[in-house]
């Protein structure tokens, strides 16, 4: 772009503060990502352990592939950040109609 | 640039508007197929009426006349007012919010190559053994039985030109989010833009629906799938609530623009800022949310049960709020202005009662236990034409004068466009008002002809005048488009003197880079703030610079023409040993072209500094 703002007269500054901001991403993205092959462990767990019914074990799965979900879209892909109020309204309005939906088929379709 | 001045020979011309992604020319092809489309649907309007003039008619079979009463819903629904309603969003919005083209040229021509040969496809049924003949609702327990191939060419056509108004939808979003010009704030937006982006994100979430409902249909009717079969395990109903679904906020996806359109004109013609803005963008956004929560509204007849019937019929009745809300704000927008009765404000000031009259008449519809009087009837006939054409064709009409000198430079006639008015104004009354009582008396919707003797001559006599009329209106409209266009006299940035809005800031028609610098926003109606304070144009917000423009490809046409070729495939599956290869061919075509777009690099060009400059010289404005 030929009319790019510059903050600071000083490289050096910028850099430095970059360094620092994706040190502290990639650690995010590494706990993040520990977490969610640690709860895909439990899943699986869940499931082949004996002893536990069905109405336990699908609610929990389910509690653990939304909390997935949510380390997926914040951390993998960065809808954490500033800048990204359009596509997180547009997602949840559309999970939302989604939702709304999926229950009127449970209730009026399906019954 | 020194190629506008050129005389170009005929094929190029051709050959340019095939290839183009300027969004202005997108919007001509979008005004020019749409207005085809719109003539074909009104010509089976018209047969509907003459053969509906007089009791025991047999101008048309009963089974043309299904054919013609669902091509004349399909068509003007997906083919005419929805493209048309594209055609001001592509010419219009990208200029009033400052920008030098939609977010992606390339996709924007696919997205109308995409309509346009979904719409092809669908007309070409009456030539190739008759069109589809269960409704332009198709629904599901009348389509699976029908004879021929009229619902393939539905399901088809509809499929194909439905991926084009999902990616033009998807288009428009993102370029109101990332390319309005500095200053232009969401709330400084004219509404026309909030209207094309609240319409733009119901395309979004309605049309998937719809999709999937299509998909379900084609592979129940070609491939042997059981989804809408009940006698396989199937429910029938799963197809009405996808239709719905979508269906419902297709609706506001019509009416939305119309309000955005005549909110401008209101504004313009009263010369006065728009009453309550920020109460027309909260109402706007109101009832694009509302629109996806009362499908079922049109099934209360279906059993759904007195509790959905409740719920749907309540949250119905909720959205003539924020339309009420709209109502006053344009009433008083008027109030106290100084009012130009110009053609396009004709338009917008018989909108108020036609709309209205069409919402009083919704919310008798939306109460659940009347609508099982009112149901299939010819009330409804009348109901959703005083709000379709009372809104959206009165808007479409408002716009093709509004915005005619800024799409082609050239004003259209007012003496015409007056006349123009009166008869249509006149005929749409005529032709629908008695429908209304028509309903109430007994006669239901769709039948192909009535019996003598029963109290329906008379009126359904003056409906079939009225639409003569309305023919009429449309015709005047045509010789006007035909006069101008000989005449050809241009005109100025700001044809009609008060325009407000950034598109009255540069030339008619603008150059094809839109913008040379991009304008400096410093308040709603950037336009009317400028001319206020005595200046010219706009401040621009950046210095002379080289300008990057897309360049013009031929690959969207030759995407869109691969998938024509496969639905032909797709729709002679299992008849013809032809089939499967040609559905082969057909997606070959599609996805080799987009494997060659994807491979072949295509970083557009430059448009230099000096070139502009050259142009500064001589006095041509930014």
């Amino acid at each position: 772009m030929a009319n790019q703002q510059i903050n600071s007269g000083n490289p050096r500054v910028d850099l430095e503060y970059r360094r620092k901001k994706n040190a502290e991403e990639m650690r995010y993205q590494v706990v993040s990502f520990t977490l969610m092959i640690f709860l895909t462990l439990v899943a699986f767990a869940a499931v082949a352990i004996e002893g536990f019914t069905a109405w336990f074990t699908v609610p929990f799965i389910i509690l653990l592939a939304f909390v997935q979900v949510v380390f997926q879209l914040f951390y993998f892909m960065h809808m954490s950040h500033k800048g990204h109020e359009a596509p997180s309204l547009f997602l949840f309005s559309g999970l939302g109609f989604g939702l709304v939906m999926v229950l009127a088929f449970m209730t009026i379709v399906w019954w | 640039m020194s190629t506008y001045a050129q005389k170009k020979g005929f094929g190029s011309v051709i050959w340019d508007y095939l290839t183009t992604v300027d969004h202005k020319k997108i919007a001509i092809l979008y005004l020019i197929a749409g207005g085809f489309f719109f003539l074909v649907g009104g010509i089976e309007a018209v047969f509907i009426r003459i053969q509906l003039a007089v009791p025991n008619n047999d101008f048309v079979s009963a089974g043309a006349f299904n054919e013609i009463i669902t091509m004349h819903g399909t068509t003007m629904i997906f083919l005419a007012a929805m493209p048309l309603l594209f055609a001001f969003m592509n010419a219009v919005m990208p200029l009033q919010i400052g920008a030098r083209d939609v977010a992606f040229p390339f996709v924007n021509a696919l997205g109308f190559w995409l309509f346009f040969f979904g719409g092809v496809f669908l007309n070409l049924s009456w030539f190739l053994g008759g069109a589809p003949d269960a409704g332009w609702t198709s629904y599901a327990s009348l389509a699976i039985h029908s004879k021929g191939h009229g619902i393939d060419f539905y399901v088809l056509g509809l499929q194909i030109s439905g991926i084009g108004t999902l990616i033009g939808g998807i288009n428009f979003l993102v370029t109101i989010i990332n390319m309005r010009a500095p200053g232009m704030t969401y709330m400084r937006m004219p509404l026309f833009t909030w209207a094309t982006f609240v319409s733009s994100a119901l395309i979004l979430f309605a049309f998937p629906p719809l999709t999937v409902g299509l998909t379900l249909m084609m592979f129940d009717r070609m491939f042997g799938s059981n989804f809408f079969i009940t006698e396989n395990g199937g429910n029938t109903i799963i197809w009405e609530h996808l239709f719905w679904i979508f269906g419902h906020p297709e609706v506001y996806i019509l009416v939305l623009p119309a309000f955005g359109i005549f909110s401008d004109v209101f504004s313009t013609f009263s010369r006065k800022r728009l009453f309550g803005y920020s109460s027309m963008v909260f109402a706007t956004v109101l009832i694009g949310f509302l629109g996806f929560m009362v499908w079922a509204h049109h099934m209360f007849t279906t059993g759904l049960g007195p509790v959905a019937n409740a719920i749907f019929s309540v949250a119905t009745m909720a959205i003539g709020v924020p339309t009420g809300i709209k109502i006053f704000n344009w009433l008083l927008t008027m109030w106290g202005g100084s009012v130009k009765f110009t053609t396009p404000m004709y338009w917008a000031f018989a909108f108020i009662p036609s709309f209205v009259i069409g919402g009083v008449t919704g919310v008798m519809l939306a109460s659940a236990a009347a609508d099982y009087q009112y149901h299939d009837s010819y009330f409804v006939v009348a109901h959703f034409h005083y709000v379709i054409v009372g809104g959206v064709v009165f808007a479409v009409f408002a716009a093709t004068h509004f915005y005619w000198p800024k799409i082609f430079g050239t004003m259209l006639n007012e003496k015409l466009g007056k006349i123009t008015f009166w008869l249509f104004f006149i005929g749409f009354h005529m032709t629908f008002f008695v429908q209304h009582f028509l309903g109430l008396w007994g006669m239901p919707r769709r039948v192909f002809t009535f019996l003598p003797g029963q109290g329906f001559e008379m009126s359904n006599l003056i409906s079939s005048i009225g639409a003569a009329f309305m023919s009429a209106g449309v015709i005047v409209l045509l010789i006007n488009v035909i006069v101008t266009s000989v005449k050809n006299e241009k005109v100025g940035n700001d044809p009609w003197g008060d325009g407000r809005t950034l598109e009255w800031s540069i030339p008619s028609p603008p150059p094809f880079y839109n913008f040379k610098q991009l304008p400096l926003v410093r308040g709603l109606d950037p336009y009317w703030l400028e001319k206020m304070e005595g200046k010219k144009g706009m401040t621009p917000a950046e210095p002379l610079g080289d300008i990057h423009m897309p360049n013009a490809s031929f690959i969207p046409f030759v995407i869109a023409f691969g998938l024509f070729v496969a639905a032909f495939g797709a729709l002679y599956n299992g008849e013809k040993s032809w089939a499967v290869p040609v559905i082969i061919i057909g997606l070959l075509i599609t996805f080799g072209s987009m494997l060659v777009r994807s491979l072949k690099d295509d970083h557009g060009f430059h448009i230099h500094k000096e070139e502009l400059m050259d142009d500064n010289d001589k006095g041509v404005k930014a």
